[in-house]
């Protein structure tokens, strides 16, 4: 579904990305796991060319990737995108911020004046009744909680109708509980429907949960390919760098359920 | 030090040079006040020998002409008819290129330069000095009002409304291009939901603005109540002067006490 030769992405004087090579099948749920600056985000942003790669090929669904304008509208109608701080539109209704999903496939002209077709609504409808939030459809969005918020982000994804979803660290900014939530949804709702999910995470116990496959990245390169299985501390220490023993520092199966030192920040934080 | 009962507390300059900065800076500031004066010729003597003619004028004007007020209501209804336009106008010219004004959403430097400049060319311009060039444009009258309030408005809320766009949370934006959304869907979903509010509040503003330049803008010949002032005085009328004067000032107490209501109520109805 995916195939990616040879990307490469430079800021200025840093390489963020050094050469990754990484194929996608269908259906597939990947988790992509590393440490916060390994290029995680890079990778995925490149997929959907909301970064420009400096070097490399993408090839999507067989098609291989440009940056004209009509061929990346085409492009992203295809791969939708989940982000860390949600990014819907806080003053827009629930269904409203899941229809925008739709925007890309609907008439411009219409959709300016608000008016969208009935299909594209039912398909806003079905998509919130998948993440369970029909009820809230006609609430401001700025009324939800965090979760809540995900869980519109992941419908306003799935409206898209995609072959791919990128989920770009979607569960960063939340508790434990409400992120095993919402990687339940996002998972659930993938493997209905068919669709490829690429997904960030730095918290080792989440890909190894959710993971189908996961692909270690560390300093820009792919360092570890294989199943949740294969994910052991010497894997770990080689994803993760400079961790002296990975059993301290971030959340091995011997402390079960604790979250990762990140993640516990964050709950702090929105407590 | 001390004075009676009282200490005196000044920090000492901190600078190798001590005081000697401060004595410099004081010295300047009082040479350019005077030289200031001596060109806009400000004189207490002459303030003094004026005071009675104030007081003479003052005595000619009252009691104010309570019968001119007949005379007044259809001015005084076209200076908020002018207002109205004028501010609607502005809206009109502002809004499509404030977009192309904001550094987040520009296709590139120079359009962005050039709407910019614009508004800050528009923006320069007095409001009275544009009304004398329309009324030699397309005549006397309260059209040449409006056309001054529209353009010196334009570049006031273009201003404004890009730099709004600029300060809006860029998420739902990015989300949105991920769509597959088009540029003006991502501004009527993504930019306008984030801005309304604010630029509700400061259309309102301007149009308590634009109310009392209005006022002003028959001195020139552009129409509104201002015509009838100038007119009285130059036939010396003071009375009737008087009146037009309670009455410019009863009209923008009124609109600034409902602009600040509205405003309030607005910005209450956005948390």
């Amino acid at each position: 579904m995916i195939k990616i030769r040879g990307l490469n992405k430079r800021y200025g004087q840093f390489d963020a990305l050094k050469g990754i090579d990484l194929d996608v099948a269908p259906g597939e749920f990947l988790v992509v796991l590393g440490p916060s600056g390994a290029g995680k985000s890079t990778l995925l942003r490149c997929i959907n060319r909301l970064t420009e790669p400096t070097q490399g090929d993408i090839h999507i669904d067989g098609q291989l990737a440009t940056a004209d304008r009509a061929s990346l509208r085409k492009l992203r109608r295809q791969v939708a995108m989940i982000f860390q701080h949600y990014n819907v539109v806080p003053r827009l209704s629930v269904q409203k911020n899941v229809l925008t999903g739709r925007l890309g496939a609907m008439p411009s002209v219409l959709s300016w004046l608000q008016i969208f077709p009935r299909k594209d609504v039912a398909i806003a409808r079905e998509c919130l009744r998948r993440v369970e939030l029909d009820e809230k459809a006609e609430l401001r969005t700025d009324t939800l909680s965090g979760g809540q918020k995900q869980r519109v982000g992941i419908a306003r994804a799935l409206a898209q109708q995609p072959k791919i979803i990128l989920a770009d660290e979607p569960v960063a900014s939340l508790d434990p509980k409400t992120s095993r939530t919402v990687l339940t949804y996002l998972k659930q709702a993938s493997r209905d429907l068919g669709i490829t999910v690429v997904c960030n995470l730095h918290q080792i116990e989440y890909a190894r949960e959710f993971g189908e496959r996961i692909v270690g990245v560390s300093a820009g390169r792919v360092v570890f390919e294989g199943g949740p299985a294969e994910l052991t501390d010497e894997v770990l220490s080689r994803i993760y760098p400079g961790l002296p023993d990975p059993n301290q520092a971030s959340g091995s199966p011997a402390r079960g359920d604790e979250p990762a030192v990140d993640v516990r920040k964050f709950a702090i934080e929105e407590a | 030090m001390n004075i009676g009962s009282y200490s005196l507390l000044v920090a000492r300059p901190s600078a190798s040079l001590g005081w000697w900065p401060r004595i410099a800076t004081g010295a300047a500031i009082v040479a350019v006040l005077w030289w200031a004066a001596r060109g806009a010729q400000v004189s207490v003597t002459e303030l003094s020998k004026g005071l009675p003619w104030i007081g003479d004028f003052l005595g000619r004007m009252f009691p104010p002409n309570w019968a001119f007020i007949d005379k007044l209501i259809v001015p005084a209804v076209e200076t908020i008819q002018i207002a109205i336009w004028g501010t609607l106008l502005a809206v009109v010219l502002a809004v499509p290129f404030c977009f192309l004004a904001a550094r987040n959403l520009t296709p590139n430097a120079v359009v962005f330069q050039i709407t910019r400049q614009f508004f800050n060319i528009t923006r320069g311009i007095n409001e009275i000095i544009l009304a004398l060039v329309f009324v030699a444009a397309v005549g006397l009258g309260p059209f040449p009002g409006v056309l001054a309030l529209a353009v010196h408005g334009a570049g006031m809320l273009g201003k404004f409304f890009s730099e709004s766009i600029e300060e809006i949370d860029q998420g739902p934006i990015e989300a949105l291009r991920s769509t597959g959304a088009g540029p003006i869907q991502i501004i009527i979903f993504g930019v306008l939901p984030q801005v309304i509010t604010a630029w509700i509040a400061v259309i309102l503003y301007r149009f308590e603005t634009n109310l009392r330049q209005a006022t002003v803008l028959g001195m020139v010949g552009a129409g509104g109540i201002g015509f009838e002032l100038v007119g009285s005085m130059k036939l010396f009328q003071y009375q009737d002067t008087a009146t037009c004067i309670l009455v410019i000032i009863a009209m923008v107490m009124a609109a600034d006490y409902a602009s600040t209501r509205l405003r309030a109520w607005i910005q209450k109805g956005a948390h």
